[in-house]
């Protein structure tokens, strides 16, 4: 009788998890029942994105367990529990809850823990560790009440938890004992260029500092003082000063560890005790730790190679790491620090955009031995594979770091790599799998990381996998067409961009230009709006009439039935109840279904083209205007009661809701936008489901840009943070000036942000440091819209030529027969087709 | 035998863009191509729909058929034949139209 054996991993961290998800992918898996203890409330998470958690994601988002795992692999997880003890002799495990399980094969995947300096009073009130999801809660609540914020430690952990910081609004400081930023990964040079970004952003760094004591501040919560007898007042403390393996329990069962920590492994991954492995920020390879990511997947990997009888070791990875630290590029490869005997090194060094690159070359200039990017990282990845793959350098090394000041490209062409070059080191995943999956059928970027993995670890990879990508299409003789149909052979953009440069005013005059045949209901409508972006003329003018969809034909949006529904505008949701009552008797005049929407307003239905006049009328009369539900528009800025009258409120959000609406009302754009304001963040508006969110805090507004909510909801990232009226409205203007202009035909802010190469980041360099020199222009092309700002409606029942389009028959006052409505729960809906049958035949009866 | 009957004048028409006019009984939808001197009639029932709605719908060219889209789900119907160009077994009435002394006049019997 074949008995499973036992195998027991303990922790469900990043890498005990990229173990389990190997595993249950090997046939090895048959022969054992898996059991793993995980000490955290909540399985794996990914925790090297761990500082998006204040850009609004949450826990879930960041979860690296796909819902249903454990049940369908019968893997059991006991979760909130620590292991606490392994007995080596009786081959069990104890955990604190009493659980005692008996292994044949154990895992240790335990992680680290954050260091935190032994200086009298770290464990004060509001000194804090940034490691899991319950730090970042503490960090949350603390911030609440405080106003600074210090991050001891100014390595790649610290300046992530800084940014934290910063994105909490607090005042931030860094306080590094190096002399240098980034110690491990950076020279002189490339820290004192990091410092001065980071310090451009209002952050605070100070190098050289012995922390020495942590005790009662006067202002602040507490204060630090430094062995220089200088003192920094602080609310929150963020200790961020390096990692330490977590090997107490192998030190128990007296496994063998390191002279300061780590437990020994071999290049299998075993420890001194061959049925137990570790893996991960735990184990110690040839006397290092390793505090990345990949090479701990990779340690996995070996591992379950190892249990399936597979020849696999573990022979060290590369330290290679790219990343964005509060916006800056950071890059560092191979032999940053130029230790290999005989190196000759390259730098480039440009003060005024703040660039630092250094090349570290093999003597006889072959080979990339290492390097340094700092405020441009963009050739990381063709550096990478010169220095992984030994490809031989050209005869000027130099110009790889030197600005290209002609059309001649120095990168490595993907088309330059071999097949076994690794594109993706989270992963390990070649440029032969790429290929093959592109083989496959796999065409498109999304669809290549769901299959390969790649790009979706670090995602430092992103560029590369593209351009893979790319020049394997155009091989197979793909062409992506992205024309906006038959008639143009143009995007969206570059119609605006004609249409702008041009003055084109008609879209005939367009079409003569630059389109052929007679336009369709994808072009017309689009230059349609582009138009009205552009010069805002009355949208049903004669010219621009045949444009428009019906919906803006008739300033009404249609239902099922062909009738139309009406929404006036009420900025910001506020209503009085003269105004609540004008709308009340126009839908019991009307006979109209009645709805409030969730954008704040109400939606009147079932009026047929011949009433939308006179209703407007009335509704005009009463101080209404359009409310351009039907357009693709600005719709809605939703807000909570705010601090007018809500106990909790911090600010104005219905007041600053009211005149956002107003000032963007009637903006044609390549989509409908949607905006919310909240008072606090208690954030009861949503804000951060919309296009553009503001949340009041202590220190000003809160912008967030690019939420969704409907088919597929997108939370909104974290723009800018603290601003005055003045500058919010600033960047607003902006911000919906470089949309209307970039996006594609129906494309809302979250997609078109998410298909922007650079993404958040490069949108924030566009409107916040306007980066692409387009800010006033932007500014001035949305006052020309605000300035010629009519109501459609009110302009459309002044002008009798523009009423005759509203009625049912060209030659007769009889209305649709087809349009039939039936009573249900008080008031009118469209007869189902059954009824409308029923009553043709009681009408002719 | 003349079954024409007048139903509106050219004026009542809209320029690239439809109105619905009743004859007989029948809700019909007309366009009117000014540059090229065109007008068509159609029935103003969307069968996918099922609304009467068509002369609402923006009009134009698809592989050189003039098409008008249906403002409800945007299916194209061809204003030549009536076929529509997602699914060829729905086809619309379609009637014969013309431009007399500034009317127009549409004929609904075969």
């Amino acid at each position: 009788m074949n008995i499973k054996k036992t195998l027991v991993v303990i922790g469900n961290g990043m890498v005990g998890q990229h173990f389990l998800v190997n595993l249950v992918n090997n046939p090895i898996k048959e022969d054992y029942n898996i059991i793993t203890f995980c000490e955290e409330p909540r399985a794996a998470y990914d925790r090297v994105h761990l500082s998006a958690f204040f850009s609004g994601k949450t826990a879930e988002d960041l979860s690296l367990v796909e819902p249903g795992f454990f049940e369908q692999h019968g893997i059991t997880i006991y979760m909130g529990d620590k292991a606490a003890k392994i007995c080596r002799d009786s081959k069990t495990v104890t955990s604190e809850k009493g659980h005692s399980i008996r292994y044949d094969k154990l895992v240790l995947a335990t992680g680290s823990f954050p260091f935190v300096p032994p200086v009298p009073g770290h464990d004060r009130a509001q000194c804090l560790v940034y490691r899991t999801i319950e730090d970042l809660e503490a960090m949350q609540a603390a911030a609440k009440t405080g106003k600074v914020g210090v991050v001891v430690g100014g390595g790649l952990l610290g300046l992530e938890a800084a940014n934290a910081l910063k994105d909490l609004g607090l005042q931030t400081h860094v306080v590094e004992f190096a002399p240098r930023l980034m110690a491990v990964q950076l020279d002189d040079a490339g820290g004192a260029m990091l410092r001065t970004k980071i310090e451009a952003l209002g952050v605070v760094v100070h190098t050289g500092k012995n922390t020495s004591l942590i005790t009662d501040g006067e202002q602040c919560v507490n204060k630090m003082c430094f062995a220089d007898g200088e003192e920094l007042e602080t609310d929150i403390v963020l200790f961020s000063a390096g990692i330490r393996p977590r090997d107490d329990i192998a030190r128990d069962c007296a496994l063998e560890v390191g002279p300061r920590g780590g437990i020994v492994i071999n290049n299998q991954c075993q420890t001194s005790d061959p049925n137990i492995y570790a893996i991960g920020e735990c184990a110690l390879w040839n006397g290092m730790i390793y505090g990345l990511v990949a090479p701990g997947y990779a340690m996995a990997r070996t591992v379950v190679a190892d249990l399936a009888g597979n020849e696999a070791s573990f022979t060290g990875a590369d330290m290679s790491t790219k990343l964005k630290l509060m916006g800056v590029d950071v890059a560092s490869i191979g032999d940053a620090h130029a230790k290999t005997p005989g190196a000759l090194v390259y730098t480039y060094q440009n003060g005024d955009t703040a660039v630092y690159k250094r090349l570290v070359v093999s003597q006889d200039k072959k080979h990339l031995l290492g390097a340094v990017l700092v405020g441009d990282a963009s050739g990381y990845g063709t550096l990478l594979q010169y220095c992984l793959n030994g490809i031989e350098l050209p005869e000027n090394p130099d110009a790889l770091i030197l600005p290209s000041r002609s059309d001649e490209s120095v990168g490595l062409g993907p088309d330059a790599l071999p097949a076994s070059a690794q594109i993706c080191s989270c992963y390990d995943v070649t440029k032969g799998e790429i290929c093959k999956a592109i083989d496959a059928g796999c065409t498109t970027l999304d669809g290549l990381k769901s299959e390969t993995k790649a790009a979706t670890g670090c995602g430092g990879c992103a560029a590369l996998l593209k351009s893979v990508l790319n020049s394997e299409l155009s091989k197979q003789g793909y062409e992506v067409n992205t024309d906006i149909c038959e008639h143009f052979a143009y995007t969206r953009q570059d119609l605006y961009t004609l249409i702008r440069v041009e003055e084109i005013k008609t879209f005939a005059d367009l079409l003569a230009r630059h389109g052929k045949g007679k336009g369709c209901e994808i072009c017309k409508p689009t230059i349609g709006s582009i138009l009205a972006s552009c010069w805002n003329d009355y949208i049903l003018k004669t010219e621009h009439t045949p444009l428009q969809d019906t919906n803006d034909t008739y300033l009404a949006n249609m239902q099922k039935d062909g009738t139309y529904s009406v929404v006036p505008r009420i900025a910001g949701g506020e209503i009085s109840p003269d105004m609540l009552i004008a709308l009340g008797q126009v839908g019991k005049k009307y006979k109209l279904y009645t709805k409030i929407t969730g954008g704040q307003r109400v939606d009147l239905f079932g009026a047929r083209v011949d009433q939308l006049p006179p209703i407007w009328k009335e509704l005009i009369d009463a101080g209404f205007e359009s409310g351009h539900a039907y357009g693709k528009s600005l719709r809605t800025v939703k807000s909570c009661v705010g601090s007018t009258w809500c106990r909790y409120g911090v600010d104005d959000s219905v007041g600053l809701a009211i005149e956002l609406e107003n000032r963007y009302k009637g903006l044609r754009s390549p989509h409908k936008i949607k905006f919310a304001v909240s008072g606090c963040t208690r954030e009861c508006a949503e804000a951060q489901g919309k296009d553009v969110g503001i949340i009041a805090t202590e220190n000003g507004w809160n912008l967030y840009v690019c939420g969704n909510g409907g088919m597929k909801p997108r939370h909104a990232d974290l723009f800018a943070t603290g601003l005055d009226k003045a500058t919010l409205i600033q960047y607003i203007d902006r911000f919906l000036s470089f949309y209307v202009r970039s996006a594609d035909r129906l494309q809302r802010t979250s997609v078109w942000m998410e298909n922007m190469e650079g993404g958040l980041d490069y949108l924030k360099s566009v409107v916040i440091e306007d980066k692409l020199g387009l800010c006033e222009q932007l500014e001035q092309q949305m006052q020309t819209v605000i300035d010629t700002y009519q109501c459609e409606w009110k302009t459309t029942i002044e002008d009798e030529s523009k009423l005759k389009r509203f009625r049912h028959f060209v030659n007769s006052e009889q209305t649709d027969d087809n349009v039939v409505f039936v009573e249900e729960r008080g008031q009118i809906r469209p007869a189902d087709e059954q009824e409308r049958k029923h009553f043709k035949l009681v009408e002719v009866a | 035998m003349s079954t024409w009957q007048s139903v509106c004048q050219l004026d009542d028409l809209q320029p690239d863009s439809g109105v619905c006019a009743l004859v007989s009984g029948l809700q019909i939808a007309l366009f009117y191509m000014p540059q090229e001197s065109m007008v068509f009639a159609i029935s103003n029932y969307d069968p996918i729909g099922q609304a009467n709605v068509l002369s609402r719908g923006i009009i134009g060219d698809i592989n050189g058929q003039i098409v008008v889209a249906s403002p409800l789900y945007k299916q194209h119907y061809n204003l030549n034949t009536g076929v529509c160009l997602e699914d060829e077994a729905i086809s619309l009435p379609v009637y014969r139209i013309r431009i007399e002394h500034g009317y127009v006049q549409i004929s609904v019997k075969e």
